[in-house]
């Protein structure tokens, strides 16, 4: 055998969809028939953009949470290729598997946040990174010692507090549950939540909806450094200026 | 169990084979099944909601794992601390009142179900530790008020009975009951319902909060999504004794297959 092994210069894709496809049985309408998806293939490479284009009701959100997991899959293939080479089906791991993905490889910025009730908006980016690298449980440690949870939670405070200034949120609402704040507001904690953790696999549904130009323009510069980190990025962008400034290939829905 | 182990090697904590259970009614010969079939597994951490309405065999089915109810069919297996696989119900007797005592915890939905309501709060909270032979007074005293303290309960009130307490500061002492031995895996049957809204979002909040710092392995029954939302990792729905649809919490709710899930989730606002 001759064959030199071209193939470590071009890694595989971060994420591969095979002919996905997806439909709603509504059995509380006599069992009509949804198709939402229809066949999608598609790859993202580490540090490339992918944007999802069409018109809305094509389907281009439930791809985004069938990556996630939220949604099921009717039939394909999502493959997510770790760092070491390794690769899962998103489409049939466990819920544990997708968990664990949730909280270490994958970053999901939804359209709307949807929020722990009672929880403020800095512990809700706080959380997200303390969920990201939870301390090994300590079989004989005191359970009722805080001490090692608040020093980590003071930590991961002080990065999310960074994030949301930058993202522009007064600090006069980081200590308040967002489920009061404007939509405005909402997305940029949803964001920060999104971000706080660098992401293998990132997906982003409409991160800049509701956002100012110079908010819009803080999201591009936040996407441009997780491409530069080699995140795999898959995004929803109405925004023109937004999709131009980040995305390296588009993949139409009809 | 072995088939039940996960791809990254992951072992399950309890394991549930095909349980079925039938209350026989008197004077008949055939009995009603008020859990057929049931199989789920259970890992470390994990928190896993079983949802329903009332009848639907989803108490049954917590009772059941417990080892407090015999099932007609199939076996529940326990990994103990030390590794040991247990057959709960194939155990002796005594076997599983320690296991109750120091492995598990058991949450009623009637704190008076789960408490001693004629003894003080800090007896209640001693009494497991006593019953693993600790007999020294002020270390006893000081646990029982550091759990008060860590469910949100004034220790002013140490000596007082749990009748004296409200419904929602019962069910914060039966939660320091439970927890002060460190058990692996707390079981709880509508822990919140029968309390005011406020005082059970205070609650859900305590219980999220204890089971992601303790990393109990939980299982809570509730008729509420919004209870299983917040909780569990994983909701399991029950119908008519049977197990109809299991998976990821927001997938059951955001994309339901079975047509019973769709009606569950469509009954209620923002689940």
């Amino acid at each position: 055998m001759t064959t030199t092994m071209t193939t470590t210069d071009t890694p595989p894709p971060v994420l591969s969809v095979e002919a996905a496809s997806k439909r709603f049985t509504l059995h509380l309408r006599d069992g009509l028939q949804l198709p939402v998806l229809q066949d999608v293939s598609l790859q993202v490479r580490s540090g490339e953009c992918l944007a999802l284009v069409g018109p809305s009701g094509r389907g281009k959100s439930t791809l985004l949470k069938c990556l996630h997991g939220s949604y099921g899959l009717e039939s394909g293939a999502l493959w997510l290729t770790h760092a070491d080479g390794r690769r899962v089906d998103l489409a049939r791991a466990a819920p544990r598997t997708v968990l664990a993905l949730r909280r270490r490889e994958i970053g999901y910025v939804s359209q709307f946040l949807r929020a722990l009730p009672r929880q403020s908006a800095l512990d809700l980016v706080a959380e997200r990174l303390l969920e990201a690298d939870p301390s090994p449980p300590q079989p004989d440690a005191d359970p009722l010692d805080d001490g090692p949870h608040e020093a980590a939670l003071g930590a991961a405070r002080a990065q999310a507090g960074a994030l949301l200034a930058r993202l522009n949120l007064p600090e006069g609402l980081w200590g308040l549950p967002p489920a009061t704040f404007s939509g405005g507001e909402q997305q940029r904690v949803n964001i920060a939540r999104g971000f706080a953790v660098p992401a293998r696999l990132l997906l982003l549904d409409e991160p800049t909806a509701s956002l100012d130009a110079g908010n819009r323009r803080v999201v591009i510069e936040l996407i441009r450094e997780a491409k530069a980190r080699g995140s795999a990025i898959v995004g929803i962008f109405h925004d023109e200026e937004v999709r131009d400034a980040v995305a390296d290939r588009r993949y139409h829905f009809h | 169990m072995n088939e039940w182990i996960q791809d990254d090697g992951t072992l399950p904590i309890l394991v549930a084979q095909d349980l079925g259970h039938r209350f026989d009614r008197p004077g008949s010969t055939d009995g009603h099944w008020a859990l057929r079939d049931a199989s789920l597994a259970l890992y470390p951490g994990e928190v896993l909601a079983i949802v329903g309405e009332s009848g639907s065999g989803k108490s049954t089915l917590l009772r059941t794992l417990a080892g407090r109810l015999t099932p007609t069919q199939g076996r529940v297996l326990y990994r103990e601390r030390s590794g040991r696989v247990v057959d709960v119900h194939a155990c002796a007797e005594r076997e599983r009142r320690v296991l109750a005592r120091t492995e598990w915890g058991f949450v009623e939905q009637h704190a008076h179900e789960g408490l001693r309501m004629a003894v003080s709060a800090g007896a209640n909270i001693g009494e497991r530790l006593m019953g693993r032979g600790e007999r020294h007074y002020g270390r006893l005293r000081e646990t029982a008020e550091r759990w008060m303290a860590r469910v949100e309960l004034d220790t002013a009130r140490i000596d007082d009975v749990p009748r004296a307490f409200s419904g929602g500061m019962r069910q914060r002492l039966q939660i320091a009951r439970n927890l002060v031995t460190c058990p692996r895996l707390v079981l709880m049957d509508e822990p919140t319902s029968g309390l005011d809204v406020s005082v059970q979002a205070r609650l859900l909040d305590l219980i999220r909060l204890l089971v992601g710092r303790l990393h109990l392995s939980a299982i809570v029954v509730t008729h509420d999504l919004g209870v299983a939302r917040l909780l569990a990792h994983r909701t399991l729905v029950m119908r008519q004794g049977r197990i109809v649809e299991q998976g990821l919490t927001d997938r059951v709710f955001d994309d339901p297959q079975h047509p019973y899930t769709q009606l569950l989730v469509a009954s209620v606002v923002n689940a």
